[in-house]
């Protein structure tokens, strides 16, 4: 789909192979096109949206962000980001099954705090295993505890996503020794999110992460586009790191 | 006439409209969303068949940013 400097480098999520490391989170652009423009400068393969019930009905002009960033370009990775019970998370995920008819890969995400978007383990499991059994193909947001990470692989999660900085702190929050440990335990993929610097997405791919999430650190930008192809070139960086050592 | 409710709404729509038929009239058709009625998952397959009847619930969802 999009150029990449190493084309045998590619990995896998849920049998789907991607050259992209870098998935952008698309939460905060002002409108669907300064999304699509800063996702095309990313590279990015996958893009990570809400469904969200919206009163679509009432209003047939409203910007529908699918007819702009089109399945047809980029893998549509919906989430239940914003849910903060098992109940409203699995609704949200079953939504966007339909909306996207039938693509049973979405991102499972139960947040349990308001002002830090940690995730409420206990629900995000609960919501998994009811999720599983319906057919759906996971991308678990979690932490960065091994003994859960572990038991959502057992369970049959395709993917984990621990967290990394809350939003808007700036920080390098992610804690690099528990990170390495859960990526070295995992088969399966883990993709870092909570991204909020080049240094910071070079570290994580340097550490073995599969992928980074970016969202904010490209969309709140001065100027999104560069920023967008620096976290690029980051992500490359630190994937290249990883595979030399 | 019925009275259901569209995303909240109290909206009114004349006996014997399917889903496909209220789609249609709000201008949707083709668009890339999903409907609930009365808290349930319709499949676009079964659109036109699902008649929309007195105090239905309808919620109509489309994707929007962030994940």
């Amino acid at each position: 789909m999009h150029d990449t400097e190493n084309e045998s480098d590619r990995f896998t999520i849920d049998g789907q192979l991607f050259d992209s490391r870098l998935l952008l989170d698309i939460g905060h652009y002002r409108d669907p096109q300064r999304a699509l423009v800063a996702a095309r400068a990313s590279g990015a393969e996958i893009i990570c949206v809400s469904v969200r019930r919206n009163n679509l009905g009432q209003r047939s002009d409203e910007a529908n962000l699918l007819d702009t960033l089109s399945p047809d370009e980029f893998m549509i990775l919906p989430s239940s980001s914003g849910c903060y019970n098992a109940a409203d998370a699995i609704e949200c995920c079953q939504r966007a099954r339909e909306l996207l008819n039938g693509q049973n890969l979405v991102k499972l995400e139960v947040l349990g705090d308001e002002q830090t978007l940690y995730p409420d383990i206990a629900a995000t499991l609960t919501a998994a295993q009811t999720l599983i059994n319906d057919g759906f193909r996971l991308m678990v947001y979690c932490n960065d505890d091994p003994v859960i990470a572990r038991r959502l692989e057992n369970m049959g999660a395709a993917a984990l996503m621990p967290m990394g900085a809350p939003p808007g702190s700036c920080l390098t929050q992610f804690n690099p020794g528990n990170l390495r440990r859960l990526i070295d335990q995992a088969s399966i993929p883990v993709l870092l999110g909570g991204i909020t610097s080049t240094s910071d997405a070079a570290l994580a791919m340097e550490l073995g992460c599969d992928a980074v999430v970016i969202d904010r650190a490209i969309a709140h930008a001065q100027e999104p586009v560069l920023m967008a192809q620096a976290m690029r070139f980051a992500v490359q960086a630190g994937r290249l790191d990883y595979l030399a050592d | 006439m019925i009275q259901f409710y569209l995303n909240g709404q109290a909206t009114q729509a004349p006996c014997g409209q399917s889903l496909a038929d209220l789609i249609e009239q709000l201008g949707l058709a083709g668009r890339r969303l999903a409907i609930e009625l009365n808290a349930e998952i319709v499949p676009r397959a079964a659109h036109t068949t699902v008649m929309l009847n007195d105090n239905d619930r309808v919620e109509i969802v489309h994707a929007i940013g962030g994940g």
